[in-house]
């Protein structure tokens, strides 16, 4: 290594370790942020399961790309996962709207605290997909992605840029920031322009008004659940790529879901999609070994020893209940101002 | 048919109760006393932990998802308290470990006190890091000392050495103080927040204790700890117990030879030396458990509860009145967790290791949660209820389960492949039980067995 | 008000409009055979713009929305100068505006306003009695409950007194303002 002061290397070394870690991680938290505060807006509750019907989804995905690999129906390259998520979508759907029929369904029709009892609602779903998952899956972590690993790897740049430090791009990490972009352009433009999207967000804005302007409710509930679905296996499926398929971590995910959501704002939906970056990158940057950026930008006598790394590894889920907390001392709302809906 | 209906309205408890008694007899006589006896104990303890969330929810809706990082903190002060210090690491690296917990807490303060007094919040930050990581590089050193002293065996600083039943206390405590924490920054902002909140601090505790293998060994598990009852060995050994199994069968054992009778006597008294000991800690917890049953129904009864009941009956009201709210959420969700914490130290006392890969969220949190929804959310009695419904359906479900599929496979010729496949894995079909119960009981029957008058949901 | 609406089952009698016997229908179906409601508060969809808002009173109409728009732009020309912004942004006359352009929208026989002053300032007040003059102005009935009795009279073609539920007094505006009984008892003199 060089000992002079390598500022361009110092900053590929960042892009492959942080930046493009933190895009990635950064656009699956915020598709799951996203499918919490639709359910909030239009249900009025936190929906628990979230994590473990994440899991539930890849479940899906993982079933059926494994049955088309077998069948041969794959396209070179692409990773067969990606071929299953419509289908995935499509079962994810038919079981949100069943667990809506039995169990939410009930509850929006008698006066009672919404918010408590979908909580409750939404932990007995929680164990129940959970249970669903680890009964097929099994508890332990695996891999299910085929196809090309990586979009350019680091011998690739490196060779290509002349320079030291290389910058790997991860398929998946690829095709998370892809389909994060296109998700949710589509989702924004569904919530904006549509009729459809209109009368949801009006009947999160005032339910009653809502139904007297003749919005149905049970259609926009459902609809809900259809949008819920499609953020949820997709989130799913891109975190299993890139990170391994374990129903313990999709569980945990609720937690730096749920600080993305507070954090933005409880109901918005861009304040999802910007405490989810907050959140991700946070987790990354308070992580990361700084040993070898610093060892680029400094002269060879102050060379750091250590890892300087500011928090174990072991910890990334304190970071986002930090946040969190420090969010709730400060501004309960969120960034982005969120509703703040009353207990009904 | 409408008689016996009435005769349960009345005597819903008492029927109940004799109903699960019952259950536990056919238990003891069918399969073994220990068992029966076992399944007893965890049922008292599991009660303890309902009851405590029983008080937090039934008393005042307040929803504690991270009953088992309450109940961690109780298991760990019972290692920290009545396990030996282990001198030579204290000696390695106890003095750092000392001085970066101050300067942690130095900085913490220090930190609060700057920000309160106006200063400059760059300079705040700055200086925060700046003591975060002098805490960090002293800590990290004192650690790596104490976990190289014989991590075999010990690797951490050990306990004070203390009788174990301090170590109740104390995690009443340490769990009542996380709570008033958590508590302070999320009640009086909606009811999501603090469930969020109690479940993110519980596994946070969890991967603390898993992580720092200097503070409790980590994963690697604390065994023998002390007891407050005395040991199976010691009693097989005793004079007094000897001859008092051998009175309790003389009938028996008269018909016998010399040879034959001593060994069955051994039997007996290795047998009953486990069931005295297990009858032992059923004492202990039955006088726990009563001890708060009825310190809570005094309290509910006194001005103190009159309070507690107006705010849970009408809140708005009870706040137009000029009642805080807040403080008095504040106050029950401590007890309630303190006691969660009690329930913590006992069970990790009566196990008699520390294992922190056992706190799972479905056996500690959901599970207590089932029984308190079971019970009749609000009702003391009615937890106790469900914590002995639920133990004993969770304990048996699993060799039901197993039963089912081993019966499913002699009718089957082949499929011997998918057989083994939902043996292996048909535990996890307890989650999907648990789940449906708790639905299926807040859908159909929400007072629980035992309803509390006059409270809704 | 809730009754006429279907919110609440009526215990006795029916619910008729241009003769036709609308009891059994639901809300939505009342609103679309031409019943509308402007609610006392909560009366519009804060976190969507004025045009939304609108769109929103449109929602089960299938056929082309614009031109009943530029109906109530004609009719409140501020909400057309406003159209962009937010409703909750808006002030609490403009809110009002909105709230009856938003009932306008199915194009409603009947319109049904529920205290449609209450807590409001007086000069608030006058304008949202100039606003409930010209939607009546553009032909259409308005069934307003108010206790701001005198004003309410005034701009009335017709009042009803009701005392405990049921109906002590009928007549035009004009006949109850000057109805001894009514001045003396619901007036002030």
């Amino acid at each position: 290594m060089s000992d002079s002061i390598d500022i361009i290397n110092a900053l590929a070394l960042l892009t492959n370790f942080v930046i493009l870690p933190g895009l990635s991680y950064g656009s699956q938290l915020a598709l799951g942020a996203l499918a919490v505060t639709l359910v909030y807006s239009i249900l009025r509750f936190s929906n628990f399961a979230q994590g473990d019907s994440m899991a539930f989804g890849t479940m899906l995905v993982i079933f059926l790309s494994g049955y088309m690999i077998n069948q041969g129906w794959t396209i070179s390259g692409v990773p067969t996962a990606l071929l299953a998520i419509p289908i995935a979508i499509i079962g994810m759907s038919i079981y949100l709207l069943l667990m809506d029929r039995l169990v939410y369904k009930h509850y929006r029709g008698i006066k009672i605290k919404q918010s408590i009892v979908g909580i409750t609602a939404s932990i007995g779903v929680m164990f129940i997909t959970g249970g669903i998952v680890r009964f097929f899956l099994g508890a332990s972590a695996q891999r299910f992605g085929d196809g090309e690993r990586f979009i350019f790897s680091v011998r690739e740049f490196k060779a290509f840029t002349g320079l030291q430090q290389g910058i790997a791009l991860k398929t998946s990490q690829f095709l998370t920031i892809t389909l994060a972009i296109l998700l949710v352009a589509f989702l924004f433009y569904f919530l904006q322009k549509t009729k459809t999207g209109k009368a949801m967000r009006a009947y999160s804005d005032n339910k009653e008004l809502a139904l007297l302007s003749g919005i149905d409710p049970d259609r926009v509930v459902r609809i809900t659940w259809l949008l819920v679905a499609l953020l949820t296996t997709i989130a799913g499926t891109l975190y299993g790529l890139d990170k391994g398929f374990a129903p313990q971590q999709y569980h945990l995910l609720l937690l730096p879901i749920f600080a993305s959501v507070i954090v933005g704002g409880i109901g918005s939906p861009l304040g999802a999609i910007a405490g989810a970056f907050l959140v991700a990158f946070s987790e990354i940057l308070l992580t990361y070994a700084y040993k070898k950026f610093l060892i680029y930008l400094l002269p060879l006598s102050m060379h750091p020893s250590s890892l300087v790394q500011l928090i174990g590894t072991e910890y990334k889920y304190a970071i986002s209940f930090v946040i969190l907390v420090i969010v709730l001392l400060i501004r309960p709302t969120g960034i982005f101002k969120g509703k703040v809906i009353v207990d009904e | 048919m409408n008689n016996i209906k009435t005769i349960w309205e009345a005597n819903k408890a008492i029927v109940s109760f004799t109903i699960m008694g019952l259950i536990l007899l056919f238990v003891g006589m069918n399969q073994s006393w220990a068992l029966a006896l076992g399944i007893f104990n965890m049922s008292l303890i599991s009660a303890i932990m309902a009851l405590g969330v029983n008080i937090q929810w039934g008393y005042a809706g307040l929803f504690n998802v991270g009953i088992m990082g309450f109940a961690a903190l109780g298991g760990v002060s019972v290692v920290l308290i009545a396990q030996q210090p282990v001198t030579e690491a204290i000696d390695a690296g106890g003095m750092k470990m000392f001085f970066a917990l101050i300067m942690g807490a130095i900085t913490i303060i220090g930190g609060i006190f700057l920000n309160r007094f106006g200063v400059n919040k760059w300079l705040t930050a700055l200086l925060v890091i700046i003591g975060y990581l002098i805490t960090r590089y002293y800590f990290s050193e004192a650690a790596e000392l104490i976990e190289a002293v014989d991590p075999a065996i010990t690797g951490y600083l050990g306990g004070f050495g203390l009788p174990v039943a301090f170590s109740w206390i104390v995690g009443g405590l340490a769990a009542a103080g996380a709570a008033w924490w958590i508590g302070k920054i999320t009640l009086g902002l909606r009811t999501d927040y603090l469930a969020i909140a109690t479940l993110g601090i519980s596994e946070i505790i969890l991967y603390v204790i898993k992580n720092e293998d200097w503070f409790v060994r980590g994963l690697k598990n604390v065994f023998g700890l002390p007891r407050p009852v005395p040991y199976e060995v010691d009693m097989q050994q005793s004079d007094w117990f000897q001859s008092l199994i051998a009175w309790l069968h003389k009938s028996e054992l008269q018909l016998l030879t010399q040879s034959e009778q001593v060994e069955r006597l051994g039997d007996y008294v290795r047998e009953a030396a486990v069931v005295f000991v297990k009858l032992c800690y059923s004492g202990l917890f039955i006088a726990i458990l009563g001890a708060f049953i009825i310190l809570s129904n005094l309290a509910l009864n006194s001005p103190w509860g009159r309070k507690v009941r107006a705010i849970r009956d009408n809140e708005v009201a009870a706040s137009a009145m000029g009642k805080n709210i807040k403080r008095q959420h504040l106050q029950i969700f401590v007890i309630g967790s303190g006691i969660v914490g009690v329930a913590g130290a006992l069970l990790v006392t009566y196990d008699g290791i520390f294992i922190p890969t056992a706190y799972q969220p479905l056996r500690f949190t959901f599970l207590i949660w089932v029984m308190v929804i079971l019970g009749g959310s609000g009702n003391n009695l009615g937890s106790v209820l469900g914590a002995f419904i639920i133990w004993f359906i969770w304990i048996q479900s699993g060799p039901m389960g197993l039963w089912v599929v081993e019966m499913l496979g002699n009718n089957m010729q082949d499929g011997g492949a998918l057989l083994e496949f939902i043996e292996e894995r048909v535990h996890y079909l307890r989650l999907v039980f648990m789940g449906t119960i708790l639905l299926l009981i807040m859908r159909f029957s929400p007072g629980g067995i035992l309803p509390e008058k006059n409270k809704e949901l | 008000m809730r009754v006429l609406l279907g919110m609440l089952e009526a215990t006795s009698g029916s619910v008729t409009l241009d003769g036709n016997d609308i009891s059994m229908l639901s809300t939505q179906d009342r609103i679309a055979h031409g019943l509308a409601f402007v609610p006392q508060t909560k009366n519009v969809f804060p976190s969507m713009t004025v045009e939304e808002n609108l769109q929103m009173g449109g929602f089960i109409r299938n056929d082309d929305i614009s031109k009943t728009i530029d109906e109530v732009y004609d009719l409140f020309p501020i909400l057309h100068e406003k159209r962009k912004q937010l409703a909750e942004q808006l002030s609490g006359g403009q809110r009002q505006q909105v709230a009856f352009g938003r009932a306008m929208m199915t194009k409603p026989s009947v319109m049904l306003l529920d205290e449609p002053t209450a807590g409001v300032s007086p000069i608030v007040m006058d304008e949202i009695f100039s606003n409930i003059l010209d939607v009546r102005n553009a032909g259409m009935a308005v069934l307003m409950v108010e206790q701001n009795a005198q004003q309410a009279l005034n701009i009335a073609d017709k009042g009803f007194v009701l005392v405990s539920g049921r109906n002590e007094h009928t007549g035009t505006g004009k006949e109850l303002i000057n109805d001894r009984e009514v001045r003396k008892k619901f007036l002030g003199g």
